[in-house]
């Protein structure tokens, strides 16, 4: 049992912590959910990557600095404490850049990774259709053989980002007929500006286009974006989820960051005694799950796999995130129902928590029958 | 870094939970319960010689401590066996009587299992004064005397917990400021006994659920089921870093972290297994209550959620 970080790692600290504080910007970014924020949050995302600061952990040759988990997790705490901007390219670099390390080619790695890591090509996520949610596997988006690669036909939905992003990856199904809808589905990248592509914007809650729908007529994608093996992409797609719901989306440092950010505001605010104990319990909250984290990477580097547990970061973190920006609310009295406030974008975003990367509801699913090991229900 | 319990800490739960599970422990707390001592003290013999209050005594009293991470992994297991008796006071009164002259006088008793103390907190009764052979008492400015018991028993929630005012009337026997120490301890160990309470009661909802069968199919296949227990696993675990962690820097607000995240999530691990039990869990015989009890009591002893969220706010997590 230990929780001090080795010399190394401390220096790595100090370096982040250094080059953040003399660079991230001085006034809040414009929202990543317009055009204008896009652009300028593609430009953090150049500027990080030009002293490859904006994928720590990946090796040297694709832009990385070949952290390991642990100084990723100081790097992130530094982030976020140092009020840097959110990331834009982060589809790309937590979900699609995983998979490729499992299941990419070489030349894939090559190809992709750098202009991700640099902000110039912008990923999203595009796996749910309009009748394919929380029951992902019943997805009905065709990839057809032809020459040289597949066609895409078909529609997805809620993809984050689209509207500005470059790129996409997804699951299609390649197999109509297989008997498990598990089986035959393939899992492919495509350009979100190819032809037979639309894309329509989609507002969330407060009209901002945080998401799009995809129309997919005929796109043609070659054999070489192709991951993993044709017909194996709900395997793909599962080491992904894993990282979605685990770690590597969420890091504690977030969390740190903006716990104690409210207890900042909660004493300027004059200590009102309504929100003490939600404020308590939001800096306990945070620092549980950094403490969860120090755990489970403990065990990630004696080897062990991201396993069903990272469901239960899910809720929590959702769950947390949510917490921390109702409390700021409440604190704000009045003045809390103000949009565009950094509180308030916060607390739109965090609504959606319990609903991505796998509902509430899936996730404690999962918990019951895979940790506690209780028998399949219907679904 | 690592912050994972070593192969030695781990064998040495093992060993407790072996320990404990043969000794038939709802036995002990029922007659306990009773106020009849004579299992309690068997059992408490092989707690000490299993090392538990050495943990808490320095070598030279004939200890093996201060070590407070073990202090946590031995406190879960009796926590997980619901073993009754002023563990956690025991623990305290050791803190603070190794910082006394009289240290040698008292430690090795403790640490041996042939001595059992308790220690009065500042505002209420002291835990199993009937039972225990050195009684501490606070006074106003925060130094403890001895004390006796008079024999007056008064009934907690949880039947094995029986309070007992003291008569405060002996000796100082502790005149300089360990109070602030001591109460870290028993706060860590009573974090430790709530999250070990937590985890029997997830265990055995668990079991229980998947035996238990209405409209033909096992209750544990309905999400409505499911999804509480998710919950209440999801607490817990998330509970277990923070003890640890607490145990490991021992500075106030992080033991307050732990006491409050601990017993928060053994009581909702408490409403849910009282709940998934359907009727039979609100018995008495049915041995679930004695776990279902003791997750309420420990939410107050040592410092109510209120007094642990103070502590946070006031010095900041570590
Ligand atoms: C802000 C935001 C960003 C998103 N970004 C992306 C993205 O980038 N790419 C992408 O592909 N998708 C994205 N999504 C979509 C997201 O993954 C889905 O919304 C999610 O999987 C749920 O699907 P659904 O909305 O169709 O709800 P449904 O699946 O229809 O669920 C509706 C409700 O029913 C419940 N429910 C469904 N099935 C069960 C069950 N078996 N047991 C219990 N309850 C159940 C759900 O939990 C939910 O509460 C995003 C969503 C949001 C809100």
């Amino acid at each position: 049992m230990d929780l001090t970080h080795s010399d190394t790692d401390e220096e790595f600290r100090a370096e982040a912590r250094a080059w953040l504080a003399e660079h991230v910007p001085r006034a809040p970014l414009p929202s990543l959910e317009t055009a204008e924020g896009f652009a300028a949050h593609r430009a953090w995302e150049a500027e990080l990557a030009a002293d490859r600061w904006s994928a720590v952990s990946w090796p040297v040759e694709y832009g990385g600095r070949d952290a390991g988990l642990l100084q990723w997790l100081l790097f992130e705490e530094e982030y976020w404490a140092a009020g840097a901007p959110g990331r834009v390219g982060q589809n790309g670099i937590s979900l699609l850049a995983p998979t490729l390390f499992d299941h990419g080619t070489e030349e894939q790695r090559a190809r992709v990774l750098p202009p991700m890591a640099s902000g110039e090509v912008v990923w999203a996520q595009a796996w749910s259709e309009p009748e394919a949610g929380s029951d992902l596997a019943a997805l009905t988006s065709r990839a057809v053989r032809t020459d040289g690669g597949w066609l895409l036909r078909g529609q997805k939905t809620w993809s984050s980002r689209a509207a500005f992003a470059d790129r996409a990856f997804g699951l299609f199904r390649s197999q109509p007929g297989a008997a498990d809808p598990h089986q035959g589905l393939t899992y492919l990248m495509f350009g979100l500006r190819a032809p037979g592509v639309t894309v329509r914007p989609i507002g969330r809650l407060d009209g901002k286009p945080a998401f799009a729908e995809l129309f997919l007529d005929d796109v043609f994608v070659p054999d070489q974006d192709v991951i993993g093996k044709p017909g194996q992409g709900w395997r793909v797609a599962m080491s992904t989820a894993g990282n979605e719901r685990g770690l590597t989306l969420r890091s504690p440092g977030r969390f740190l960051a903006s716990a104690a950010r409210l207890a900042e505001l909660w004493r300027a605010r004059g200590c009102p005694d309504h929100a003490r104990a939600r404020v308590a319990d939001a800096l306990i909250g945070a620092r549980a799950y950094q403490l969860f984290t120090h755990a489970a990477a403990s065990r990630f580097l004696d080897g062990a796999r991201i396993g069903p547990e990272s469901s239960m970061n899910k809720v929590f973190w959702s769950e947390l995130d949510l917490a921390v920006h109702e409390t700021a609310l409440d604190v704000l009295g009045a003045e809390g129902e103000l949009a565009g406030t950094d509180w308030s974008e916060g607390y739109v975003f965090a609504l959606a928590g319990p609903v991505y990367a796998g509902t509430n509801e899936i996730q404690r699913d999962i918990i019951a029958e895979r940790l506690l090991g209780l028998p399949k229900g219907r679904r | 870094m690592r912050f994972l319990l070593d192969a030695e800490q781990l064998a040495f739960a093992d060993s407790l939970h072996a320990m404990l599970t043969a000794a038939d422990t709802p036995a002990v707390v029922r007659d306990w319960s009773r106020g009849e001592h004579a299992s309690g003290r068997a059992l408490w013999a092989r707690i000490a010689a299993a090392g538990v209050f050495a943990l808490a005594v320095p070598e030279e009293h004939g200890g093996v401590g201060p070590r407070p991470v073990e202090l946590a992994v031995a406190f879960l297991e009796l926590g997980r066996h619901a073993a009754p008796g002023p563990l956690a006071e025991t623990v305290a009164a050791a803190v603070l009587l190794g910082e006394t002259p009289r240290a040698k006088e008292f430690l090795p008793g403790l640490a041996a299992g042939t001595d059992i103390a308790t220690v009065a907190a500042p505002t209420g009764f002291a835990l199993d004064g009937d039972a225990a052979s050195l009684c501490l008492s606070p006074t106003p400015q925060g130094l403890f005397r001895s004390a006796t018991a008079p024999g007056v028993v008064r009934r907690s929630l949880d039947p094995a917990r029986r309070l007992t005012p003291l008569a405060s009337d002996g000796e100082l026997l502790v005149a300089g400021p360990a109070g602030g120490q001591a109460l870290a301890w028993t706060r860590l160990a009573t974090a430790a006994q709530a999250l070990g309470v937590g985890l029997a009661l997830l265990d055995r909802t668990v079991s229980y659920v998947r035996r238990r069968t209405q409209f033909g199919v096992p209750i544990g296949s309905f999400q409505a089921v499911k999804h509480r227990l998710a919950d209440a696993k999801t607490a817990l675990e998330f509970a277990r870093p923070v003890l640890f962690g607490a145990a490991i820097s021992m500075r106030p607000a992080d033991v307050a972290a732990a006491k409050l995240t601990a017993c928060e999530a053994a009581y909702t691990a408490a409403r849910t297994a009282l709940q998934l039990h359907g009727a039979i869990g609100y018995t008495a015989e049915y041995d679930l209550s004695l776990w279902l009890t003791k997750a309420r009591a420990l939410r107050a002893a040592w410092g109510t959620p209120d007094e642990c969220r103070d502590l946070v706010l006031a010095d900041g997590l570590g």
